[in-house]
């Protein structure tokens, strides 16, 4: 007889993944269905890392303004549980012209309604004090000291290995392709054919959230892709601001911003348009050009000299609806909705998790703690964090790996590499997203051919083996005087 | 009269050769020094070229030795010995300046490691 | 954690490193060579073309026979060796040095020196630098890791490949590609004239009928899983035409986009960089800003020829060994400022002691057929002059200076003016 898991979690991005932590304190099966081989590899990889500071929205009008401000709050406790990037660096909303005046009041009296502390309303001389790198003329700002960076890959990983080390299982390469109401539970089958059963569902498939509700017979909706491109400048970059910058928000958009990213680089975006295909990964020559005049009007410094590398991702936007689709399904039965999740996705997310939690236990799932402790989950250490003391210790009594520097410009050590392969973060992407590894000024020129044999060595596989799973099977690599030619 | 351009590739310098034909005798100007001329003369008559490769070490493909040709081989010979080159597996250690393919095809050429393995 | 003590550390096991040690080392100094990768030699291992050592060993050698000739002479000067070792860190340490080493092996090391030799070498520009739109998938390379992956371990990327830029490791990787099989479906350089030697355009693209496409650049790259296609178009005045568009189908690209020295550790500890070299200010002794930090090789600024490197490195070397000595530098009356002047986009060193003989590096900023350097003081006087031919931004200009000629100058500019 197949097992039942209580809750199936379908989509590992930033959503899936803080249910999937949240749930695994419960005395509940869980499992998390990811399409793709990694988690993180969807929405949540373009994310921008930032986690805002609960004034663009209103708290009162909209599920987003409210979950944002919960969740904002929510991040120094995580970030002592999973050990993850994260820097409480401020948010300044800047006004470049004196028309932009009127709205950053609007945005201040939005912020103290919804009770977001320390906000502050500033004159043009208490901006440039706040920061020095703005580039006049500066008519005034607003201040919120609570808003911050975080890097999201490392977020979203330790969210599952945290969850997965305390019952949460995971299924990679599992996309749902078809699903089947048992009565008591749900039946859904991969296009593999592997099949999983699961009391619940909770829909959290970003781009993909309106194909799997239409799997389930819930609500019909159409997602939009809304695609931003970032550029990311060298981490020796004068332009690094000591704070989020933006500019006054418009209609749809929070606008291009210039965010000292957590990771101690810089970045520039995103933009936000609507495009066709939502696997479009494309970045433009028109987008840099725009990107890099906007942000060079706000921050002086920001030259094209320091790009190092530039990607791009979509908003999963629901055509008509620009709040948060959290809900219990009203067509299809034990069935939950996560959907349109854009931002403040990320900074929401820890409070998403918890009214997603209401709703089970509204939709029926008795919900109780785990009577066994939670187990905590301990981030692999980063070489570049530990002074050389540290890591000759850990040298001598864990791995000699750790003093082997494999990537040179983000100091990460063979050791974290092969403790993320064996996460299973076995691709030059995964390996990059949890270790930084690859993601410096040389983008991987040095260290990529080396990861890969480390990936080959893990895996058990040939080194062209390992270069051919890069894409998918598709490239044509050989080995000189081979066969395949 | 027949007239060419050539870059001499005898040096990093790379004079611009101007070669002229006519009734088999061949002038060429461009030249900083004799060598040229003589890349010039090679050249039309029988077009070769220092060949460097890597052979892969017995049961080992990823171990490449790299190898060169003792002097400069006639250009229509190379896309045949490239094939024999790749498809040999030399046993290690390998000295350098060892001597993998002695006299190939008769031409009194050899194919030499350029790497101690 | 481990501590050893040096007179001299060189940082880099290239050829300015082995060559630099190697005079150190028989210079009577104990000098240890400090090496990330786990084999000594360096960008020449992977070069395993020849051309190199016409000038330092009057013989024409591939890239592994010049490494193992250098490797030779430090080793058999007494040089010491730490490879799979990695500087982090440049600290002062009292009149010298401490290093922090992360090393497979050992741990950490803490490494004491009198003198540092900076020979760390370059990293290539890649498509990220560039941000050449479209997808990004795998199949893209930079001309120097596809040639490590062919050169060092057989493996053969793809079978049809375009090569952005013309510069030489992208028209030597054209060979490669094609003796083993690939087809290289053309070489786009965005300026009109190419950006290496005449004769790696004659033995590289017109030996197998590769078309360079001049005045082009790439637009896009396209692919779902892998590199499908590239786009490029026309420069027409130094204006993309999008009219002129092109696409090629292709499974791999390869990026030979420029060189920057690798002066990440450099600017850590407090060496001052040229923003025209992206290497280090230096003196005419290739000292540093920082005393007791020399600099020497590509770190410095690019070259074209191994064996100039391997000349500068013994010149640091000297310098390196004469600062052990005892002989102080830095307060020296006499330095004073070397600049480019028209056409020159940078010369080394930037500081030279007036009234002492000298060894300039230049490079062009452009191409002249005839030319004459000179080199005149702050009065506009002419100190020295040089006549040129066939002068080129892709070949390094070297000038020796006599002493004289400089003289009680305050000030010296070099340029290059036509002829």
């Amino acid at each position: 007889m197949e097992n039942i898991f209580d809750v199936a979690i379908i989509g590992g991005g930033i959503v899936g993944t803080a249910v999937a932590y949240r749930l695994a304190h419960r005395a509940l099966s869980v499992v998390l269905l990811e399409k793709e081989p990694d988690v993180c590899h969807g929405v949540s990889k373009a994310n921008s890392g930032i986690v805002h500071g609960g004034f663009h929205y209103s708290a009162t009008t909209t599920l987003k303004g409210r979950l944002e401000l919960r969740g904002n709050q929510a991040f120094d406790r995580l970030q002592r549980e999973l050990g993850f990037p994260f820097q409480r660096c401020g948010i300044l909303v800047v006004a470049f012209a004196e028309e932009q005046l009127a709205t950053l009041e609007k945005l201040h009296a939005q912020g103290v309604a919804n009770g977001v502390p320390g906000i502050e309303l500033c004159d043009a001389e208490r901006t440039l004090q706040l920061e020095p790198k703005l580039n006049p003329p500066v008519f005034g700002s607003l201040y919120a000291p609570q808003g911050g960076v975080v890097e999201p890959y490392r977020l979203v990983f330790s969210l599952m290995s945290a969850a997965c080390l305390n019952g949460v299982e995971l299924r990679r390469r599992f996309e749902v392709v078809a699903s089947r109401n048992l009565g008591e539970s749900w039946e859904m089958t991969a296009a593999d054919g592997r099949t999983v059963r699961a009391r619940y569902v909770i829909n959290a498939a970003g781009l993909y959230a309106d194909v799997v509700s239409s799997l389930f017979g819930a609500e019909e909706f159409q997602i939009t892709p809304r695609k931003g491109e970032e550029y990311l400048l060298d981490r020796m970059s004068q332009a690094r601001p000591s704070k989020v910058i933006f500019p006054v928000p418009s209609a749809h958009t929070k606008g291009v911003l210039v965010i000292p990213t957590a990771g101690g680089t810089t970045m520039i975006g995103p933009t936000a348009e609507i495009v066709e295909d939502k696997a479009d990964r494309t970045t433009t020559a028109k987008n840099k050009e725009r990107i890099f005049g906007l942000a060079r009007k706000m921050v002086s410094g920001v030259s094209e000299r320091d790009l190092v590398t530039s990607f791009s991702g979509s908003r999963p936007v629901i055509e008509g609806k620009e709040d948060f689709f959290l809900a219990i399904s009203a067509k299809a039965p034990r069935f939950l909705q996560a959907a349109g999740i854009q931002s403040p996705g990320l900074t929401a997310s820890p409070a998403i998790a918890e009214y997603l939690e209401q709703l089970l236990a509204e939709a029926g799932l008795p919900i109780k703690d785990k009577p066994s402790p939670f187990l905590p989950w301990r981030s692999t250490p980063t070489l570049r964090d530990l002074a050389p003391q540290e890591a000759d210790r850990l040298h001598a009594t864990d791995n000699p790996a750790w003093t082997n520097v494999v990537c040179r410009c983000e100091r990460v050590s063979e050791a974290e590499i092969r403790a993320a392969i064996r996460q299973g973060h076995d691709s030059l992407e995964g390996v990059k997203l949890a270790t930084r590894a690859g993601m410096g000024r040389c983008q991987g020129g040095f260290c990529g051919l080396k990861i890969l044999r480390l990936i080959a060595d893990e895996l058990g596989i040939s080194l062209e083996e390992a270069i051919r799973r890069e894409s998918n099977g598709k490239a044509q690599v050989s080995i000189l005087g081979g066969k395949e030619k | 009269m027949k007239t060419l351009q050539k870059i001499c590739i005898c040096c990093p310098t790379g004079c611009h050769l101007t070669i002229q034909l006519a009734d088999g005798n061949i002038e060429v100007t461009g030249n900083r020094c004799p060598r040229g001329d003589n890349y010039a003369r090679q050249e039309i008559n029988d077009p070769r070229r220092i060949v460097t490769a890597t052979v892969a070490a017995a049961g080992n493909p990823h171990c490449r030795i790299p190898v060169k040709s003792s002097e400069p081989l006639p250009c229509a010979m190379i896309p045949a010995l490239l094939e024999e080159l790749y498809a040999m597996q030399v046993s290690l250690p390998v000295a350098m300046g060892q001597i993998l393919l002695k006299d190939y095809c008769q031409t009194g050429i050899d194919i030499i490691a350029t790497r101690a393995r | 954690m481990k501590a050893l003590e040096y007179e001299i550390a060189v940082i880099g096991g290239g050829a300015a490193g082995l060559s630099a040690a190697a005079k150190c080392a028989a210079s009577g100094r104990r000098t240890v060579v400090i090496e990330r990768g786990e084999e000594l030699g360096g960008v020449l291992l992977q070069c395993i073309h020849s051309g190199f050592g016409l000038h330092y060993f009057r013989e024409e050698l591939t890239g592994p026979e010049y490494a193992t000739r250098v490797l030779s002479q430090a080793s058999e000067a007494g040089a010491g060796f730490l490879v799979s070792a990695t500087v982090m860190q440049i600290t002062p340490d009292g009149p010298g040095h401490l290093l922090t080493v992360y090393s497979r092996q050992e741990g950490v090391i803490m490494v004491r020196a009198r003198a540092v030799i900076l020979a760390m070498g370059c990293r290539e520009r890649c498509r990220g630098n560039l941000g050449v739109p479209g997808d990004r998938v795998p199949g893209v390379y930079s001309a120097g890791t596809a040639q490590q992956l062919l050169n060092m371990e057989g493996i053969v990327p793809g079978r049809r490949a375009v090569i952005v830029g013309s510069g030489d490791i992208g028209l030597i990787m054209a060979r490669r590609l094609t003796w083993s099989g690939v087809k290289v479906e053309c070489v786009l350089e965005i300026m009109p004239y190419p950006a290496g030697l005449s004769r790696n355009i004659a033995q590289c693209l017109e030996d197998f009928g590769i078309p360079l496409h001049l005045s082009t650049a790439i637009t896009g790259i396209q692919g779902k899983d892998h590199v499908e296609s590239v786009t490029f178009a026309p420069l027409v005045n130094g204006v993309l035409d999008l009219t002129q568009s092109q696409r090629v189908h292709c499974d791999t690209v390869l990026f030979s986009v420029g060189l920057v020295p690798e002066n990440e550790l450099s600017r850590e500890c407090g060496v001052q960089l040229n923003p025209k070299t992206g290497g280090a200010l230096v003196d005419d002794t290739l000292m540093t800003s920082v005393p007791g930090i020399f600099s020497c090789g590509n770190v410095l600024h690019v070259h074209d020829l191994v064996d100039f490197v391997s000349q500068e490195a013994e010149r640091c070397a000297d310098s390196a060994v004469r600062y052990c000595a005892g002989a102080v530098h830095d307060d020296q009356p006499g330095l004073i400022p070397l600049e480019p002047g028209d056409n020159v986009r940078y010369v080394v060193p930037n500081q030279v002691v007036a009234g002492n003989p000298h060894h300039l590096f230049l490079r062009a900023t452009t191409i002249l057929e005839e030319a004459v350097a000179e080199i005149r003081d702050t009065e506009g006087t002419c100190r020295f002059t040089r006549r040129l031919r066939h002068v080129r931004p892709a070949e390094m200009i070297s000038l020796d200076i006599p002493g004289d000629c400089t003289a009680d100058a305050r000030g010296l500019t070099v340029a290059l003016e036509e002829k």
